[in-house]
C-alpha cells in the first residue's frame, strides 16, 4: 500500500511537470483518522499532499461531472468503473482523462473500527493486515481484512478496468462471493416483514442527502428531492416522504450503480443504504447479465431496446 | 416492480399494462383484473401518507 502512494505522487508530479493534465484528483489526509478527504492537486509542488491507504472509500468520479480541463485521476477499481459510466453517459470525455489505476484490497469501514474502541479514536496506522488503532492513549490491534466495508468483502471487480497506468501489480480477485446473500433474505420475507425491515432501517434518516451526494451517479443539476415545481416528494421527515425519496434514488441509480458503497459510507446516521441498490443490482445482473461500468463497448441495458427485454411485469 | 415488492408493497396491488387506444376489450378485462386483485388484498395501509399533523 505504502508502495502504491509513492507511485501516485511519483506519476501525479511527473504529470504535472510535463504538464499532459492541469489537475490531479486524489486523496490527501483529512482532519480526522480513518476519514482520508478528495484533494486537487494543481501544482507539482503540492503532490506530497497525496496519500493512499485504508481509508480512500470515497468515489473519485464524483468529482468529473462536466469537467473540461484535462485530469489525472486516482481509480480504485469500482471508481474507475463509475469514470466508464460516466464516459458513456457523456458527463466527461476520455481524453481529458489520464487514468491512475489503483489495484484495490478493500477499505476500511471506520464505523466497524469506532464500536471496537470505546471513546475518539487518536490515530489509525497500517501495516500489511495489521491496524493499529490508539485510542484514548491506548494502542489496539486489528485485522484489517475484518474491518473492511461490507460492500469491499463482496467486492469482485478490485483491479480497475480502464486506466492509462497502474501503480502496482494486480491484485487477485475474489472468488466464490456469494454478493447478494442480504437480498435473498430479504427476499425471502413476507410484505409485512419487509416492509417493516425498511422501516426500521429508514427510521433514523435524517434526510441529509449524504448519500446522494456522494454518489458520480447522482449529478443531476437539480435533483428531484430538490425540486418544487412540480414537487414529486415531500420534504418532511413523514417516513412515507424518506420512503420515497430512498426508492427513487435507488432507481436513477438501476444499471448504473456500481456498489461502490460510497453512499453508505457517507451517511452518518450508519443507514445501510446499499439495501436498495444492492437489489437493482441483483435483478440488472439477473434479466440482462450486466455489470455497470465494465466496458466503454456496450450501452447499459436500461437505454437501449432489444425485443427479448424480459417484460413479464407488463399484462 | 420488483424493489416495490422488495420493499414490502404486496405483490398484486402495484400492476403495469399496456393497452392501445383501439384493445377495448383489453381494457376492460385488465380493470376487472386490477380492481379484484386489489380488493382481494383489501386496504392499502402501508404505503400511504398520514395526514400531516399540525401542532
Ligand atoms: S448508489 Fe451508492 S454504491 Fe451505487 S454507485 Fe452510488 S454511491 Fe456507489
Ligand atoms: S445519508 Fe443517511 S441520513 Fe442522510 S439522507 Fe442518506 S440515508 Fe438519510
Amino acid at each position: 500500500m505504502s508502495g502504491y502512494q509513492d507511485k501516485i505522487k511519483e506519476t501525479a508530479k511527473r504529470l504535472l511537470k510535463e504538464g499532459s493534465v492541469e489537475m490531479v484528483i486524489g486523496f490527501r489526509k483529512g482532519t480526522l483518522p480513518m476519514m482520508n478527504e478528495p484533494c486537487f492537486i494543481r501544482r507539482p509542488e503540492d503532490v506530497h499532499q497525496l496519500v493512499w491507504d485504508s481509508n480512500c472509500g470515497i468515489n473519485l468520479a464524483n468529482y468529473l461531472t462536466d469537467r473540461k480541463e484535462k485530469i489525472a485521476i486516482v481509480a480504485k477499481g469500482c471508481d474507475s468503473r463509475n469514470i466508464v459510466t460516466h464516459i458513456i453517459e457523456n458527463k466527461i470525455k476520455r481524453e481529458k482523462l489520464h487514468i491512475i489505476g489503483v489495484p484495490c484490497q478493500g477499505m476500511v469501514d471506520k464505523r466497524k473500527v469506532a464500536a471496537l474502541c470505546a471513546g475518539d479514536i487518536e490515530n489509525v496506522t497500517e501495516d500489511g493486515d495489521v491496524l493499529t488503532v490508539t485510542c484514548q492513549g491506548a494502542e489496539k490491534k486489528l485485522s484489517r481484512k475484518e474491518m473492511l466495508q461490507e460492500n469491499c468483502t463482496l467486492c469482485i471487480h478490485r483491479n480497475p478496468v480502464l486506466f492509462d497506468e497502474l501503480v502496482g501489480e494486480p491484485v487477485a480477485e475474489q472468488t466464490g462471493i456469494d454478493r447478494f446473500a442480504e437480498v435473498r433474505r430479504i427476499e425471502a420475507m413476507e410484505s409485512q416483514e419487509k416492509w417493516q425491515y425498511f422501516e426500521d432501517l429508514l427510521a433514523p434518516c435524517v434526510r441529509c442527502y449524504a448519500c446522494r451526494n456522494a454518489c458520480p451517479l447522482c449529478y443531476c443539476p437539480t435533483c428531484f428531492v430538490d425540486e418544487s415545481k412540480p414537487q414529486w416528494v415531500g420534504k418532511s421527515q413523514n417516513p412515507i416522504d424518506i420512503r420515497t425519496f430512498h426508492f427513487l434514488r435507488a432507481y436513477h441509480c438501476a444499471g448504473r450503480c456500481t456498489d461502490c458503497g460510497a453512499c453508505e459510507r457517507a451517511c452518518p446516521m450508519g443507514i445501510k443504504v446499499r439495501q436498495f441498490t444492492s437489489k437493482l443490482n441483483k435483478d440488472v445482473l439477473e434479466m440482462f447479465g450486466w455489470e455497470a461500468g465494465m466496458t466503454l463497448e456496450q450501452r447499459p441495458p436500461l437505454d437501449t431496446y432489444k425485443p427479448n427485454d424480459p417484460n413479464d411485469f407488463i399484462k | 416492480m420488483n424493489l416495490m415488492e422488495h420493499m414490502g408493497i404486496e405483490p398484486g396491488r402495484l400492476q403495469f399494462s399496456w393497452i392501445s387506444s383501439a384493445e377495448s376489450t383489453k381494457f376492460v378485462e385488465v380493470v376487472k383484473d386490477v380492481t379484484s386483485s386489489v380488493k382481494a388484498l383489501g386496504p392499502n395501509t402501508t404505503y400511504k401518507k398520514q395526514a400531516v399533523k399540525v401542532a
